[in-house]
């Protein structure tokens, strides 16, 4: 047998694969090592860990899953006012983003395609006084010197860096923090599960937060996001602790490891689109139905890379937009099926499977804009069969963020 | 009945003029989790090597081959309604399609148990 399309191992353009800090740690655990941006990663982990894509897809549905997300790009901008810099190559207002907050937003070229889509925190740390000083005045510390710390995907992280990195202006630094893993906790119970190992610390976080932890002599950065569609927390930590953290986590009773497989099939549930597939830079955030991340002053204001080409899509309306398709029966329909509204080609999927959730097959397609409103019947074709599909809205499966209580 | 395996990890079921055609429990491991089974139509000519079938997993999409010549004369009905009765049951239940023997030269390359057992162990 062969697969006549891989939808995991792709996109990588470095040429040697690479073991990421919790190589070992999967490999002990039966994880299915693939190679996925350029390092090996689990798709899946055997019977008596995670069990499969279906039994971790629903064990992070009811439970919590642990994903490892190192292969991603964690940056971090630091020098002479990164904020505003950065919004020089983003549609999303950064200037304006508390200290402690998290925006997504997208990193676009001239003619507004996008390049990456990324989770911008401002992580300009809280400075304590130090003892006795400034208690007069009421103040207890003061925020220090201005940091952003910036998580992209990995399969286009070094893009990213050097698209960074030529346009940024040379006093904002830049640093690639690839001595850190990234693992994410995702899951109606993660929140009981880290604020049993870590005390208090999902309680002082609400859905896109992060805050700095330190955890004995680890020091991590916890964010209260993640890419499920579940509550559920990201949490840098240096390569070196890697390991235990992951061991820690794991020991409690509602966590089991979880692969890039459920990743993939949780994150199109919820509507998710993944870069490379959904989002290319032949899409644009107005097609794509990204429009939240374009902030609203800044529609008009521009100053920003690609503007002009967005603004006027947005005058415009898109000729294409990104639609989910619900499908009848099992037989999922995949990334390349040409979508039909009768005998007329209107469009193509861009990602899909078959939702454990649902019980049936979902996806994600561009379609012409005209054939885009929710309850439309179309068609998918998978191996010269007709598939009846409807459009529908998305996430397939609703968002279970914490906003709060 | 004899038993035979192929590289492609088909397993063929020969009785009198007739194969039996699955999966082998080491492919469908491979796959993980089975949504959905397109099987050839009764009466359809496969030819050794060719496309008969394609497995769904959640995953991907993989194709089956023909491992020997012949004419479909009975596809499991059973997968259509429970397709995972390939992860559960590969060997029997899960099985694919019949087909008449068409060449039995074609029966020569083929492996039994021990060989692919062996086969297997090395991948």
């Amino acid at each position: 047998m062969t697969d006549i399309e891989n939808e995991m191992a792709d996109e990588a353009e470095v040429p040697e694969t690479q073991a990421l800090p919790l190589d070992a740690w999967h490999r002990a655990r039966g994880g299915k090592m693939v190679e996925f941006a350029g390092y090996y990663l689990p798709i899946q982990y055997s019977a008596e860990h995670g069990g499969g894509i279906v039994a971790e897809h629903e064990w992070t549905r009811t439970q919590a899953g642990l994903f490892d997300v190192s292969h991603m790009g964690q940056l971090m901008l630091t020098g002479d006012n990164p904020a505003q810099a950065l919004e020089e190559l983003v549609p999303g207002a950064i200037s304006n983003l508390k200290p402690g907050r998290v925006r997504y937003t997208l990193l676009l070229d001239d003619n507004g395609g996008i390049l990456d889509d990324l989770m911008v925190t401002n992580a300009t740390p809280w400075v304590p006084a130090e003892d006795g000083a400034d208690e007069e005045e009421g103040t207890e510390g003061h925020w220090g010197d201005p940091a952003y710390y910036l998580v992209v995907n990995g399969a286009m992280k070094w893009d990213d860096i050097a698209h960074l990195r030529e346009h940024l202006p040379d006093d904002v630094s830049m640093s690639h923090m690839d001595e850190y893993a990234l693992i994410a906790l995702q899951g109606p119970k993660a929140a009981t599960a880290l604020g049993r190992v870590m005390r208090g610390v999902p309680d002082s976080l609400t859905f896109m937060q992060s805050t700095i932890y330190n955890f004995g002599e680890w020091p991590l950065r916890i964010t209260r996001a993640g890419y499920t569609g579940e509550d559920g927390f990201e949490i840098s930590v240096p390569a070196e602790f890697a390991e235990s953290l992951a061991d820690r986590l794991m020991a409690e009773i509602e966590v089991r490891p979880a692969g890039l497989g459920a990743r993939d099939s949780l994150r199109l549930e919820a509507g998710l689109p993944l870069y490379g597939h959904d989002l290319t830079t032949e899409t644009d955030p107005v097609s794509a139905g990204l429009t939240f991340a374009l902030s609203k002053k800044r529609r008009e204001a521009g100053g920003y890379m690609g503007h002009a080409a967005i603004a006027k899509t947005l005058q415009d309306g898109p000729a294409k937009t990104r639609v989910g398709l619900m499908l009848e029966g099992r037989l999922p329909a995949r990334e390349g099926a040409q979508v039909y509204a009768g005998d007329t080609l209107v469009g193509t999927v861009t990602s899909g499977g078959f939702s454990p959730t649902l019980g049936h097959p979902v996806a994600m397609a561009y379609v012409d804009t005209a054939h885009a409103k929710p309850d439309t019947a179309l068609e998918v074709e998978v191996r010269k069969k007709r598939l009846p599909a409807r459009v529908a809205p998305m996430p397939f499966v609703p968002h279970n963020y914490y906003r709060g209580s | 009945m004899a038993r035979y395996f192929t590289d492609e990890h088909e397993w063929i079921d020969v009785e009198g003029d007739t194969a039996t055609v699955g999966i082998t429990d080491y492919a469908q491991e491979q796959l993980g989790d089975i949504v959905f089974v397109e099987l050839p139509d009764v009466g359809a000519m496969l030819e050794k090597g060719k496309d008969a079938a394609v497995v769904e997993s959640v995953k991907a999409a993989s194709d089956v081959y023909a491992p020997i010549t012949g004419e479909v004369t009975e596809a499991n009905d059973a997968l259509e309604e429970d397709p995972a009765l390939v992860n559960t049951s590969p060997e029997e239940e899960g099985w694919f399609f019949k087909l008449t023997i068409g060449d039995r030269d074609e029966m020569e390359g083929l492996m039994d148990l021990k060989a692919y057992k062996a086969f297997v162990d090395e991948l």
